[in-house]
């Protein structure tokens, strides 16, 4: 439920869910994300230059040129939110997954007190529902592990994380679409590509709502998959 | 392709391609991104005749030196910059800011510095021949997005151009500089995670620009903002002109090419109608705050769009 909306600067709204981080409240974040850039694309909603979906907010920024926060308060305010609808576009995405390169898996079942295989069986069969896409390019923060696997940021962040890494960090899960500092516990890496600014339609894979699940991969199919 | 082109002799310290940015992708982690100064760019296309979102070459500090190679053209440069016409009979002189120089085969425009300011704009008549990414010639460079495959213009690069001068007569623009050195900002959402003692530094004393300071960010040194709540937020999305307080107190501000997301929070919003001030202010610079309201804020921004449009209306020939 949309708990305040507020304006964030002079060109900016934030409309705020509640301080809670989990899907039903996600849903409805990304549910109203998805109305707003369907009257945006309507062209009932002018002036409007991103909206940013996070776990808990819809951040909304805007041309003052063209309009202001009050009308955009307005707007909102108009919403039936009983009537919007979850992403009817939502995607579900497999993504393979190499966990035979001893990054951080040793680690890991060290530290959780878990068999690395049972780490491997754990991860590749959660279901994981994209919060939200940022930071970077392409980059989603997807959830939730299942509590066991639970796991606090490296205590030393890595100055080089490789393009495809995939981390851990509490219940969330990520994947670093550049090579890039980063400090989550790194189980695996995917050969794909999650930003591709050649793809002048859809240059990123995953989207806000979307589902992905992983499929692992040997170390071959890992080193070869660039190259089929 | 036509084969109108300067070539890129020295590249200048970061060169880019800009326009008035990329929107729509910033839920897929792309920032707007664009001109840093958006009313010099707005100012570089109006003198020049071109549309009003053609894209430009900025640069900042030290510019390129570009000599044309094959055809004719116009240019303008905007902003307050120190730039040399090498002519190519040998005749050099010194450049004049806003206003249009005809340019011929062989001529080189050697850009020096930026004077008291960081960014400046070489705008050409008819545009810049690039290949637009989302509807725009923006230039991202840390995700290598946009033209010249994401990258900054170096050297051996060609600029090449859309087509030969039309228009023969030349033309200027009467361009002010504000030199205040305070910066007008709104409460940020999280303006109470911070101490009162914090609040009252953060208005009253000066913060200096540091070196650490580029398109994405500004890092700013002076007293520290004391959090009292928690120096983490959930991750929320960002927007420009954000000024976030991490965990050393010392503010950075966010600026067009910033990361699409952060968990820091935020003391305050720079005004649009200062950011343009703001992100033309040197490393070394003092810089201070002062609160207003959205109301003030607002109609700042409708008077800072009245001032540019009157600036556009007087832009006269040059005899």
């Amino acid at each position: 439920m949309l708990k305040k909306l507020n304006n964030i600067g002079d060109s900016g709204i934030v409309c705020d869910f509640g301080n809670e981080v989990n899907q039903t409240v996600n849903e409805e974040v990304i549910k109203l994300f998805n109305f707003v850039q369907k009257q945006i694309s309507l062209g009932k909603l002018d002036g409007i230059l991103n909206c940013i979906p996070s776990y808990n907010k819809l951040i909304i920024n805007f041309d003052l040129k063209i309009i202001n926060s009050k009308k955009i308060f307005n707007f909102i305010n108009s919403v039936d939110f009983a009537k919007l609808n979850l992403n009817q576009a939502q995607k579900e995405w497999t993504i393979p997954i190499c966990y035979d390169l001893e990054m951080d898996l040793t680690n890991m079942s060290k530290e959780l007190k878990i068999d690395k295989n049972e780490i491997i069986k754990n991860h590749s069969e959660t279901v994981f529902f994209i919060y939200m896409v940022g930071f970077v390019p392409g980059h989603p923060f997807m959830g939730d592990l299942d509590p066991k696997m639970f796991l606090d940021r490296l205590k030393t962040p890595r100055v080089k994380v490789p393009e495809g890494a995939v981390g851990i960090v509490e219940k969330f899960c990520n994947i670093y679409p550049y090579e890039s500092p980063g400090g989550w516990n790194i189980i695996g890496r995917t050969p794909i590509k999650l930003f591709n600014s050649k793809n002048e339609t859809h240059p990123c894979l995953l989207s806000p709502g979307d589902i992905v699940k992983f499929k692992p991969i040997t170390k071959k199919e890992f080193n070869n998959f660039n190259n089929e | 392709m036509n084969n109108f082109f300067f070539k890129v002799l020295r590249s200048g310290i970061s060169t880019t391609y800009q326009d008035d940015g990329r929107f729509g992708m910033q839920h897929y982690g792309v920032p707007a991104g664009g001109c840093m100064d958006k009313e010099f760019f707005t100012l570089a296309n109006a003198l020049i005749k071109n549309n009003i979102k053609e894209g430009v070459v900025e640069f900042a500090y030290q510019g390129p030196l570009i000599e044309f190679i094959k055809g004719k053209t116009k240019i303008a440069i905007i902003g307050n910059v120190i730039f040399k016409i090498i002519y190519k009979n040998n005749i050099t002189i010194e450049g004049e800011c806003n206003r249009t120089y005809n340019i011929s085969e062989g001529d080189k425009i050697d850009i020096l510095a930026t004077k008291d300011s960081v960014y400046g704009y070489l705008a050409v008549e008819g545009g810049f021949n690039l290949k637009p990414f989302f509807n725009s010639v923006s230039t991202l460079a840390q995700a290598r997005i946009g033209p010249n495959e994401g990258k900054k213009i170096k050297a051996d690069d060609k600029i090449i151009l859309n087509k030969n001068r039309n228009e023969e007569k030349n033309f200027s623009i009467d361009v002010k500089f504000n030199n205040s050195n305070t910066i007008r900002v709104l409460k940020g959402e999280q303006y109470q995670y911070f101490m009162e003692e914090s609040h009252k530094n953060f208005f009253s004393s000066s913060y200096n620009i540091t070196n650490l300071t580029d398109r994405m960010g500004m890092r700013l040194k002076g007293p520290a903002i004391k959090n009292i709540i928690n120096t983490n937020i959930r991750s929320e999305g960002i927007i420009r002109g954000a000024i976030q307080i991490p965990g050393d107190g010392q503010p950075i501000i966010l600026l067009t090419d910033h990361p699409t997301i952060g968990g820091y929070p935020k003391i305050a919003y720079v005004i649009s109608a200062d950011y343009d001030l703001l992100v033309q202010k040197k490393p070394g610079t003092n810089i201070s705050f002062k609160c207003i309201e959205l109301d003030e804020a607002e109609k700042l921004y409708k008077d800072k769009k009245d001032k540019i449009s009157k600036i556009i209306k007087n832009i006269k020939e040059i005899n």
